[in-house]
């Protein structure tokens, strides 16, 4: 149990997905405009990754490991496709209303690289498969954070006086760097 | 010029994956915390787009073009596989600093967009320069702002000490630490972006345009090698349309 909380810490807060370790930054700075699309783009990310760690993590125990370790890459990427793919048309199906919060966003995660990352990152420090869904989750949970505090602050940046050469993604550059140094501050949680 | 020369031209000058087109974020910001780290991401990844791009063109008339961005995938994560094998094996030490980035070339945009709009289109050879032209292109990006980032974090080039230090004391260099953490490599890059606004400004100015950015920083999904079967962008359309 203790070693589930010290996972769940380290990978929200203390290593952020975005802030430390620069996973999932297409959407970070693609869908961060509006604090409304930032968190349904973040309860997507959630579910998705929760769910890709789950699976990736019972394909490498029970298939892959320890014949078939090398094809790592190349069969979590395709079922991390195919998945996001499946629990689109699932939803669609059978739960409009998740599918109408969410759906729109899923397919912007399909190759997110903090998909694949969380995958790699579960077999690279040997998780169970119970550790690898927590630290999927935390990530996620960590992403939904720093996404909704982000486009917090891009709402109020609206409002300023920016330098021309600055406008646009580049004060959201510097605006993340201030976030991660922030972020810097919880290293010592752990 | 030939077609050859003009495909390296391209990929190093005219669209350079990191300056101009803005691509392939992820890895810039995150192993360019020494010129020797992004030398190695930017060698990796030219070896993978070389050989991705000649066996995607090579196959250009045999893959289904509904099924080619799996098929895209599937050839790309191969060769990455081959990469990371022959990395862990002959440069450990690269492969412990790069760690988990080296895998996860096969998510980076450049190499699907290459395949999407250069090699599916193209015959071998001039998708074999392209894919070098960009790897290039890519590897200078990375090695120069690997470069600051050292010299400002640490004072040194490829590990050696340009600046002295200020020890005991002494007259010298403090480094800035916090450029060779993840914090300096946001500012590194915003940097880069406010300056290639005032670069392209001028530039539009003089009539001779730049090609756009296209990758994330963009806000834009034209390069992105899932766009054609992705759903999402038409959110990020409208999105956008709110926001004008």
């Amino acid at each position: 149990m203790k070693e589930l909380i010290i996972i769940a810490i380290g990978s929200a807060i203390v290593n952020n997905v975005v802030l430390s370790q620069f996973l999932g930054l297409c959407p970070f700075l693609g869908v961060s405009k509006k604090v409304n699309t930032a968190a349904g783009m973040g309860g997507a990310v959630i579910f998705v990754l929760t769910l890709a760690s789950l699976v990736t993590s019972i394909i490498y125990k029970f298939i892959l490991y320890p014949k078939y370790d090398y094809l790592q890459t190349i069969v979590f990427i395709l079922v991390i496709a195919a998945l996001v793919q499946f629990v689109e048309m699932f939803l669609k199906k059978a739960m409009p209303p998740l599918y109408n919060a969410l759906g729109v966003y899923l397919p912007l995660i399909t190759t997110n690289c903090a998909v694949l990352g969380v995958a790699l990152k579960n077999v690279q420090n040997n998780y169970s498969i119970l550790s690898g869904v927590v630290n999927g989750l935390a990530t996620a949970v960590g992403f939904t954070i720093a996404i909704v505090i982000m486009a917090g602050i891009r709402e109020k940046i609206e409002y300023n006086n920016i330098p021309s050469a600055f406008r646009g993604s580049a004060i959201v550059l510097v605006t993340a760097g201030l976030m991660a140094i922030a972020f810097f501050g919880f290293s010592g949680v752990i | 010029m030939n077609k050859c020369t003009e495909r390296i031209y391209n990929g190093i000058v005219k669209e350079n994956p990191t300056f101009i087109l803005m691509l392939g974020m992820c890895p810039t910001l995150a192993v360019t915390t020494s010129a020797i780290n992004g030398l190695g991401m930017g060698l990796s990844t030219t070896v993978v787009l070389v050989m991705s791009n000649m066996l995607i063109s090579v196959l250009r008339n045999i893959i289904p073009d509904k099924v080619r961005v799996p098929a895209f995938i599937v050839v790309v994560a191969s060769f990455v596989t081959i990469v990371q094998f022959l990395v862990q094996g002959f440069i450990p030490s690269l492969y412990d600093s790069l760690g988990i980035y080296i895998p996860l070339i096969v998510v980076n945009c450049i190499i699907l967009g290459r395949a999407e709009s250069y090699a599916s289109k193209n015959s071998v050879v001039p998708s074999i320069f392209d894919g070098i032209g960009m790897g290039l292109g890519f590897t200078v990006g990375l090695t120069c702002i690997g470069i600051v980032r050292e010299i400002l974090g640490a004072g040194q080039i490829f590990g050696a000490q340009v600046l002295p230090l200020a020890e005991n004391g002494g007259f010298g260099y403090t480094p800035i630490t916090i450029f060779v953490l993840a914090p300096g490599a946001f500012f590194v890059l915003a940097c880069l972006v406010a300056i290639m606004n005032v670069v392209r400004a001028k530039a539009e100015k003089k009539g001779k345009p730049l090609p756009a950015a296209q990758g994330c920083l963009a806000g834009d999904c034209a390069s992105c090698g899932q766009s054609s079967m992705c759903t999402g962008k038409v959110n990020a359309a409208s999105e956008k349309k709110e926001n004008a």
